[in-house]
């Protein structure tokens, strides 16, 4: 793993006076996946919606490869085509063939060729296997289809790093499995992620670091295997408790045998 | 009636010939107005906003004596058909940025967001996403306006413009035939406006079926 490609230092954002992020530091490293895991409203998706300028800072600042990612900044539309975002309601452009919606920013915003563009669209949508898909509209989709046309779409962008912003959390059960089966193949290919997710099986399958987040800071931080094991914080073991349902069984259990 | 046939034919043509241009030319005043209104471009916003008040809260004829009677006193003089054009334009223009900007703003913010995040700027974003979605969305608004605009061209007659209404009075203060002069006027109307009616409703059951908007 290489060089930090993204830093967040002391990053404070506030909304309608509300601290949301309250001095937070994180590294990501060239290569690294790394999974941000935390109670809801703690800032996660706030987190990943600053990471590309989605969101005003009120306070540090985030550096990638050393510019300044930051909402007026001149170079903005520049440092996010560095930047890949997939959201989790899709958020693929209803009007726009899934063709259309996965060349429109490399042909317009980098002036790619059409041909290439669109060459390079039908190679990605093959191996999400989505072939033969390049002329329906997004609604003719399921949602898995669309969540992994909205990574395609994301991909064709050549980005640096990819930012998942609980993908999984608008579809159906069966769904999900397609959908995270395509970022763990990204994650192999050595693609630099940020994933927040509630998929704690998946989280642990993917990340190479584990970082956990509450009241706007990072609480824990840690490689999964030990997160997911021994967490260090309470706050971090009574998260991970309330995915357990096996234990609150056999407590029942033991409750009813005595 | 038969003689008098061929006259509403040439006003209806002038109606609609003042009537096409300056509903397109409120077209393009509502595009490029709600646009503003959208983004929030400082200053122009104001700007923007002052003419649509002002616009929407005068009456069509009071604007039009004002450019007809009015504009010469200062030594702009300017040709009937020209006063008509352009105040249809002036007032189409509001309705028909409020048309847009309503619309623009049903668009869920997260696509521009999405857009965004794919490094468009605002113009790319307003133009290959935001806009289009609105469009759609847009056209029973926009066809309510082309009707009520085709029709408020009948004051055109008070600035001495021959159109429809004007060629109505005429006949009948030249011959007292009040019946049929005004028969034909409302045939004539009828004839310029349901077309446009029928059309906006086929056109707004296409873009419901293609789905738009999810």
């Amino acid at each position: 793993m290489g060089q930090n490609i993204l830093e967040i230092v002391d990053l404070v954002k506030k909304y309608d006076g509300e601290t949301i992020l309250n001095g937070l530091n994180l590294q990501i490293r060239k290569g690294e996946v790394v999974v941000v895991l935390g109670p809801s409203g703690c800032g996660k998706s706030t987190l990943l919606r600053c990471m590309n300028a989605l969101e005003s800072i009120q306070g540090g600042q985030i550096l990638l490869e050393g510019m300044r990612v930051e909402k007026n900044a001149k170079n903005i539309t520049l440092i996010r085509q560095k930047i890949g975002m997939v959201f989790q309601s899709y958020e693929l452009f209803p009007h726009k063939t899934i063709l259309e919606n996965i060349t429109l920013a490399p042909l317009h915003v980098q002036k790619r060729s059409q041909s290439q563009v669109q060459e390079e669209a039908c190679t990605l949508l093959k191996r999400v296997g989505l072939s033969g898909k390049e002329n329906a509209y997004p609604r003719q989709l399921s949602g898995g289809q669309k969540q992994r046309v909205a990574i395609v779409r994301a991909l064709c962008m050549h980005p640096e790093i990819m930012l998942f912003d609980e993908v999984t959390a608008a579809l159906d059960p069966e769904m999900v499995r397609e959908v995270l089966d395509v970022i763990l193949e990204l994650a192999n290919e050595g693609m630099t992620m940020v994933i927040v997710t509630h998929e704690m099986q998946f989280a642990r399958a993917v990340a190479d670091r584990v970082v956990f987040l509450e009241g706007g800071r990072i609480v824990e931080e840690s490689d999964p295997e030990t997160f997911f094991t021994h967490p260090s914080s309470d706050r971090a073991k009574a998260f991970l408790q309330t995915f357990e349902f096996h234990k609150e069984r056999q407590n029942h259990a033991e409750k009813q045998s005595t | 009636m038969r003689t008098y046939a061929p006259m509403y034919v040439e006003a209806a043509l002038l109606t609609l010939r003042i009537g096409t241009t300056g509903i397109l030319l409120s077209v393009a005043v509502g595009i490029i107005c709600s646009g503003v209104l959208y983004n929030r471009v400082p200053v122009l916003k104001g700007i923007v906003s002052a003419y649509v008040e002002l616009s929407r809260n005068t009456p069509l004829l009071v604007q039009l004596f004002f450019l007809y009677f009015g504009l010469p006193k200062i030594g702009i003089r300017l040709s009937g058909q020209m006063c008509g054009v352009i105040g249809l334009t002036f007032l189409g223009g509001s309705y028909m940025t409020e048309a847009f900007r309503s619309s623009l703003e049903a668009v869920e913010k997260i696509q521009y967001e999405s857009a965004m995040s794919l490094g468009m700027n605002s113009v790319q974003v307003f133009r290959y996403v935001i806009f289009p979605q609105a469009l759609a969305t847009a056209v029973p608004s926009v066809i309510a306006n082309v009707v009520f605009l085709l029709k408020e061209t009948s004051v055109f007659s008070g600035i001495a413009l021959a159109d429809l209404m004007y060629v109505a009075k005429d006949l009948i203060g030249l011959y007292y035939q009040t019946g049929e002069a005004l028969l034909m006027l409302v045939i004539a109307y009828l004839v310029i406006l349901l077309p446009v009616s029928l059309l906006g409703s086929v056109l707004e059951r296409r873009l419901r079926y293609a789905g738009f908007g999810n």
